[in-house]
């Protein structure tokens, strides 16, 4: 039996980058495809060319064996190839058998036939599991139930290979597991899918085989569904071993940094947060989201000024209203949306990379082209940015490669103490690792960094000792003996005492 | 948008200089102005006259002092729709306090042009400390200028008479530049030149100009970075209404006369229209200055050759100006829509 779908040879190249450069890939009848590779690996153009969004330079397109070639969307569909994508494609002002029949609405003399369209979708709401009267409005369902319409919607235009892109990233546990029962069914039906992921967790439990691709190359396949295990896929994406969880052995500390004593944010006023950091320590941030941890970082930076307290930065009282005077106590943040704070994404990567130290490095005002191109240059081969040249559009970079562009941003300008907001959101493995390695590069150079994050692999394996905050107030402090995942999750939850040792 | 990425890393020549950031887009924006140059040329033979070149020259450099200015405020994202107004208050001021007033000339120059600043001065806190929008500060401010000025002068026209030939020399003056009955370069043009150079280099070499756009293009980014954001705009506004009061100076020097109920009516719309064509997004953080020398050009150009070829259709040069700037941004968007037809990698 052919192939239901298979692509040879396909070659896409973007101004300046080779997407893709020679792939292939074929998805049997019934199976299930796990696709992964790190950010800008060309998962994400692959998958526009199957689904027929853009053609590619080169290469060939097979559906049952046969040559096609898709003009758009439309062609793509036609041959049963239905896109899912990351942000859905619904319309949450109608209910759920207008979304799955929208612009295909059953029609009796050019009036739309409800009942056959709410028997219908009732069919294909049933096929993926979602008991539900198809007249309910979608807006009363939530985001893992939304995902399944789309699902229900897309077998509805008999689609007979699913591509899904990232179909997890914001669905909770449970609506995880009904999408992998939903899955597994349809693989029984004979209906194939392309899964991407960056959690390999769900690519073990699902996948039935698994095509990597790292730099626009196939950079390997796990065929043997028992093979497939995540130190192997992670050597395959990142081309190398990197041990994830392995600490480096921590600095010894310097001199007080950061002082902060009985500062009150304007998110949580009532309690007063008071914090030691030294010169050369990383201290990591821990606590549920809402806890008042990114509003503790903007205020220590002057973007939303303390109600109380006071700051010192290396005993200089500063206490600071603007991110001005923030940056000029040598502090430097990098922010949580790195694209809406972090960046100027229309701009070079020069640009980026000079920005908060564009004043010291200009003479009466103006910028010392010369200077400025020798720091970005300087920046990009210390942290190992990937891009064609120095005047690359920002945007046109990978999640991690921007990130370092952040990073390098404030390098530039030679701080004394780095606050981090979770610094590696959305960042694949293997940049995940460098900027690891950065920040304890860093606090060597006697650098004191704190940050804020969600993922418990990152607070346990970076910090040097960890801070948990509850509902806005220090629950407690864990030194590195203490770190662990369950004396994290205690303290975040609001329970037990951990010392104070802030 | 400039080249993705760069080959060349000697200095910029200096039109790269002019042409800022968006050299590509400039292109077509001089094929436009060639294009109506062209077919004014063949349609009519007065077009090539010495005296015809010389007025446009003259009236592009008018009309891209205002321009300039509000580029500025485009950049950063807003707008100034109080141009024409400051150009109508500064051009009854300026005769109005020399001739019924008898002010020296020294002191009355510097009044308006302060006056012009102190003006951007104000928009520009409303917008950064209040946080009001830019559109209703300036159009207020267009209402309460031209109504100032009718009322200050009681809706007299105001000139200088035959007096105040040496401040008039400023917008009147020709200078030989091809020998006797040739081409003359008005001194306006001059003017133009030294400010435009000024802004290009302000706007590209300088921490501030970088500071402009990067805070066009995003202000929170900009703003985590150090960069008082506030106060960059605040300049922006103060550029405009300043330059506004230089052209309001000019423009009455040159025609000798200045009607309040309309001297400089709608001339905001020709300086935006004119940024618009040359370049600037009014999203802001994009701009270059020769793109807004190329705009007024071609401003200027389309009404001359109303004028010149189609003087019947003199009623309707609003439509004709703003159809032509309607297929010039229509095809600006198609270019680059195409341009952008390539995703995230």
């Amino acid at each position: 039996m052919p192939p239901l779908v298979e692509v040879r040879g396909i070659s896409k190249r973007f101004p300046g980058v080779r997407a893709l450069d020679d792939v292939s890939l074929a998805v049997a009848p019934g199976e299930v495809l796990a696709l992964i590779g790190e950010n800008g690996a060309g998962k994400s153009t692959l998958l526009t060319i199957l689904a027929g969004v853009q053609p590619p330079d080169a290469g060939e397109l097979f559906v049952d064996g046969k040559p096609v070639r898709f003009r758009g969307v439309p062609d793509a569909l036609a041959a049963g190839i239905a896109l899912i994508h990351q942000e859905l494609n619904l319309a949450d002002n109608l209910d759920l058998a207008g979304n799955i029949f929208l612009g295909r609405e059953p029609r009796r003399a050019g009036w739309l036939d409800l009942a056959a369209m709410h028997r219908e979708a009732a069919r294909w709401l049933a096929m993926v599991g979602l008991d539900l009267d198809p007249a309910t409005p979608l807006s009363r369902l939530p985001i893992g139930h939304q995902q399944l319409v789309e699902i229900a919607k897309a077998l509805s235009t008999q689609a007979r290979l699913l591509i899904m892109d990232e179909p997890t990233s914001s669905l909770s546990a449970r609506e995880t597991e009904t999408l992998f029962r939903v899955v597994k069914d349809l693989r029984g039906r004979g209906v194939s899918v392309i899964w991407i992921s960056h959690r390999l967790g769900e690519v073990r439990e699902l996948a039935d085989r698994v095509v990597v691709l790292r730099d626009g190359r196939n950079a390997g396949e796990i065929t043997d569904r028992g093979e497939i295990e995540h130190e192997r896929m992670i050597r395959l994406m990142v081309g190398r071993d990197i041990d994830r969880l392995a600490r480096r052995p921590s600095h010894p500390p310097g001199d007080v940094v950061l002082a902060a004593s009985d500062l009150r944010t304007p998110a949580h006023p009532a309690h007063a947060i008071s914090l030691e950091i030294k010169a050369g320590e990383i201290v990591g941030i821990a606590g549920l989201v809402g806890a008042g941890r990114t509003e503790l970082l903007t205020t220590l930076f002057g973007i939303t000024p303390a109600v109380a307290g006071s700051v010192a930065v290396s005993g200089r009282p500063v206490t600071p209203r603007t991110p001005i005077e923030a940056i000029r106590a040598g502090m430097a943040l990098v922010p949580e949306d790195r694209k809406q704070e972090g960046l100027i994404l229309e701009m070079a990567v020069r640009e980026n990379v000079s920005l908060a130290a564009l004043w010291p490095e200009s003479r009466a005002g103006f910028i010392d082209a010369a200077a400025e191109r020798r720091l970005a240059r300087e920046m990009i081969a210390a942290l190992g940015i990937r891009t064609p040249g120095d005047r690359q559009i920002v945007r046109f970079l990978s999640g991690g490669n921007q990130q370092k562009v952040v990073l390098a941003k404030w390098l530039a300008m030679q701080p004394k103490l780095l606050l981090l907001d979770e610094p590696t959101r959305g960042i694949d493995v293997g940049a995940k690792a460098e900027i690891y390695d950065l920040v304890h590069r860093l606090a060597g150079e006697g650098l004191a960094v704190l940050f804020v994050s969600s993922e418990m692999e990152e607070i346990l394996s970076l910090s040097d000792r960890a801070l948990v905050m509850h509902e806005g107030r220090l629950a407690g402090g864990l030194s590195r003996s203490e770190l662990s995942e369950e004396n994290v999750m205690r303290l975040a939850a609001g329970n037990g005492s951990g010392r104070m040792s802030a | 948008m400039s080249g993705q990425q760069g080959t060349s890393d000697r200095s910029p020549p200096a039109w790269r200089l002019l042409a800022g950031a968006v050299s590509p887009k400039i292109f077509g924006i001089i094929g436009l102005l060639a294009a109506v140059c062209l077919y004014t040329a063949l349609a009519s033979d007065n077009f090539l006259k010495v005296g015809n070149l010389e007025n446009i020259v003259h009236r592009t450099a008018l009309f891209g002092i205002l321009s300039i200015g509000v580029a500025f405020v485009i950049i950063t994202g807003g707008i100034d729709l109080s141009i024409g107004s400051v150009v109508c208050l500064v051009g009854v001021l300026l005769p109005w306090l020399l001739t019924t007033h008898g002010w020296s000339v020294l002191a009355a120059v510097g009044f308006v042009l302060s006056l012009g600043a102190v003006i951007g001065l104000v928009h520009g806190l409303l917008v950064t400390k209040l946080g009001l929008q830019p559109f209703v500060v300036t159009l207020c401010g267009l209402l309460v200028y031209r109504g100032v000025a009718r009322g200050l002068t009681q809706d007299q026209s105001q000139g200088f008479g035959t007096g105040f030939k040496g401040l008039r020399s400023l917008a009147t003056a020709r200078f030989p530049v091809l020998g006797e009955g040739g081409f003359e370069l008005p001194a306006t043009t001059l003017i133009f030149l030294v400010i435009a150079v000024a802004a290009a280099v302000f706007l590209n070499r300088t921490v501030w100009g970088r500071y402009l756009l990067a805070l066009g293009r995003n202000e929170q980014a900009a703003r985590y970075s150090g960069i008082e954001t506030g106060r960059m705009t605040l300049l922006a506004y103060v550029i405009s209404s300043t330059l506004a009061a230089v052209g309001g100076m000019l423009f009455v020097l040159d025609i000798n006369a200045a009607q309040p109920s309309d001297f400089g009516n709608f001339y905001e719309l020709y300086a935006i229209a004119a940024a618009v064509l040359g370049g600037c997004s009014l999203r802001g953080g994009e701009g270059s200055i020769l793109g807004l020398l190329v705009g007024s050009a071609l401003m200027v150009v389309l009404s001359n050759m109303i004028n010149l070829v189609h003087p019947r259709y003199q009623n309707v040069e609003f439509a004709i100006i703003g159809g032509v700037i309607l297929a010039g941004v229509i095809a600006d968007e198609l270019v680059r829509r195409a341009a952008r037809r390539r995703p995230a990698v």
